[in-house]
């Protein structure tokens, strides 16, 4: 009578390479003895000198251990498959003491006695029970971000018992992330966001696998990335790569859970599943590069990241398990200040050039050009920066110019130049009546992004001697007066 | 040859000093070829040895098989595994060959005070007689 036996991955070698092998034999150990006729190098590695199975080879028949069984004399059927499983033993010192016999457990189940005390909220939930959580653990999510979003995000996903998380990031952890980057700690500033979000999670729940990608994610690498995940979650804080993420996700069939915040309000979307609208049937063109403020820029109100990440979180877990409705088809508007949460119905764009029909996006683009971040900026701009160090000979010569600071006034309110005038960059179009092109021009901002595009808005006015402080106020707190505060 | 991410370095790194003075063990999960295997990632195990788990683990075989079921769901292999050696060279003990599976690479870390140092790859010869060292390649 035929039986199957499956082949552990380390022995196959010995067996041409087969993951099983058909032997014949009425019991365990008949099948056994009949495999190592047969494939005569398999003995050493499976029987000890004194012909006994080693210890660390165990053998079930079917989803038994014989050990609990009949042992070598436990009966086959035609039906039975018998598999030789590993234990694994070492060690680095004497042995004090033997290798503890396998405990003596009922039937194994899919979840190990650790898991199933760890996540027995969970269990007893009717929509996730035993099924649900093997779920999880069998499933793989990919984070854009070890930010605001992807803080709540992982913390939530490595809690659940998500067996494999990815996160891809390459930012070191800033004083300014602790806002609202509650993955990071004060003792990891300076450290690089990866390693810290690795520690941390490792602590929240050790059961699970954690991959790093310390890079940028990039057109070249994204779809080759995405391919081995299920899921895909956006905790990115700039336009060129939401659009990559969106489109990697509809072009490898992963779906992208989308979160975004400003200030005081958040969105979340469930983006390119089958027969769903993506990120760009909703947006299909980036706003103009510079109108939409960044976190960095605009601020953002700190538990504003936890709130929306964690939606984002509810969703991954849905998705997986495949309970409720998930925000396919609708974008989610919070508002933190009115307290209020909107849904607005969002429909697929047959005309969508990348899930359309038509489709004309058939691999990654250029993101940072399609999002007009291309050095399109200013005539000359390299020759308009000026350095901190340069602007302080400026002042101390006495020489005559106008400081313009183009930051908003909570902003001023942080900190300033001496003999700086404050016009927001919001407010200058309306304020050119109040700056003379006769002038010298000295803009600055935070950290010298804002204040180019007001030297680009006074090129176009007519406006000719302008100079943009290097690097804003910081650079200038950093070089020159370290009593500045940064921000 | 056995290619282990810098990532997951860190984690086994991470592991052998939070498990500290006690053995880390756990599965290396990845692809192989013909000499050649790649790692993507690490499926960790609890030790179950009942003592003396600062010079010794043991991991039964329903851990094994969830790993393993583990790693096939994702198209994935075990093709290692790693264990920490606390105040103990990064070589394989006696008992670590005795209880070895062939083709399995075996990476061994050192951790010296509970400070991870010098981690090693190795390769049960075929004859059982000894560990071949593996060369490990961390990109």
């Amino acid at each position: 009578m035929p039986v199957k036996i499956l082949i552990p991955t380390p022995l196959r070698s010995f067996v041409g390479g087969a993951s099983e092998v058909n032997v014949e034999g009425p019991t365990v150990g008949a099948a056994l003895r009949s495999l190592v006729e047969q494939h005569g190098q398999l003995k050493k590695h499976l029987y000890a000198e004194d012909g006994k199975l080693r210890s660390f080879v165990n053998v079930y028949v079917n989803d038994e251990d014989v050990r609990y069984l009949s042992q070598g004399d436990t009966k086959l059927a035609e039906t039975d498959v018998v598999s030789i499983v590993p234990s694994v033993a070492g060690g680095a010192g004497p042995p004090t003491t033997r290798p503890a016999a396998t405990p003596a457990t009922a039937t194994p189940l899919p979840l190990s006695a650790e898991e199933i005390r760890r996540y027995s909220r969970h269990l007893i939930m009717p929509e996730v029970g035993l099924q649900g959580q093997v779920k999880l653990k069998q499933a793989s999510v990919l984070l854009i971000g070890a930010g605001g979003l992807g803080s709540p995000l992982s913390l939530y996903l490595a809690a659940a018992g998500v067996g494999r998380i990815g996160i891809v990031d390459f930012d070191v952890v800033d004083e300014s992330n602790l806002q609202r980057q509650i993955i990071h700690g004060t003792s990891d500033v300076g450290r690089p966001k990866l390693e810290s979000a690795r520690a941390r999670l490792r602590e929240v729940n050790p059961l699970i696998t954690i991959e790093t990608y310390e890079t940028r994610l990039t057109s070249e690498n994204a779809i080759e990335l995405f391919r081995t995940y299920d899921v895909v979650a956006d905790g990115t804080d700039n336009f060129p790569t939401r659009y990559l993420v969106n489109d990697a996700c509809v072009l490898t069939g992963k779906p992208n859970v989308y979160g975004s915040i400003f200030r005081f309000e958040g969105q979340a979307s469930v983006f390119a599943t089958e027969g769903g609208p993506c990120y760009r049937c909703l947006y299909p063109e980036p706003p103009p590069a510079g109108l939409v403020p960044s976190c960095a820029e605009g601020g953002v109100l700190g538990v504003l990241p936890g709130i929306v990440g964690t939606i984002q979180a509810a969703e991954v877990i849905k998705l997986i398990l495949g309970v409720g409705n998930p925000l396919i088809g609708r974008l989610l508007l919070f508002d933190a200040l009115a307290m209020t949460f909107r849904t607005l119905k969002l429909r697929k764009d047959p005309r969508c050039p990348v899930c359309g029909p038509d489709a004309t996006i058939r691999k990654p683009i250029d993101y940072e050009a399609f999002c007009g971040i291309e050095p399109e900026l200013l005539n000359g701009a390299g020759e308009l920066e000026l350095g901190p160090a340069e602007l302080k000979s400026m002042m101390d010569r006495r020489e005559d110019f106008v400081l313009l600071d183009v930051r908003e006034p909570q902003e001023w309110d942080i900190s300033r130049l001496p003999g700086a005038t404050l016009i927001p960059l919001s407010r200058l179009p309306y304020a050119l009546g109040e700056l003379s092109t006769a002038d010298p021009i000295v803009a600055y901002c935070r950290s010298g992004i804002r204040s180019r595009k007001a030297l680009q808005i006074l090129q176009d006015n007519g406006f000719r001697k302008l100079r943009n402080l290097t690097g804003g106020i910081n650079g200038w707190a950093e070089t020159v007066d370290p009593s500045v505060p940064r921000y | 040859m056995i290619r282990v991410p810098k990532g997951v370095v860190e984690e086994i790194r991470a592991q052998g000093a939070g498990s500290y003075p006690e053995e880390c063990c756990g599965a290396l999960v990845g692809r192989a070829g013909e000499g050649f295997k790649s790692v993507v990632g690490t499926r960790p195990f609890l030790n179950r040895n009942p003592d003396s788990r600062e010079r010794r683990y043991y991991v039964g075989p329903d851990a094994y098989r969830e790993a393993e079921a583990w790693a096939r769901a994702q198209g994935l292999d075990v093709v290692g595994i790693y264990h920490s050696h606390p105040d103990h060279p990064a070589r394989p003990s006696e008992f670590d060959r005795e209880h070895a599976w062939p083709w399995y690479s075996y990476v061994i870390l050192s951790v010296e005070k509970g400070t991870p140092s010098s981690m090693t790859s190795w390769v049960l010869a075929d004859e059982r007689d000894r560990f071949d060292p593996e060369e490990l390649e961390c990109p």
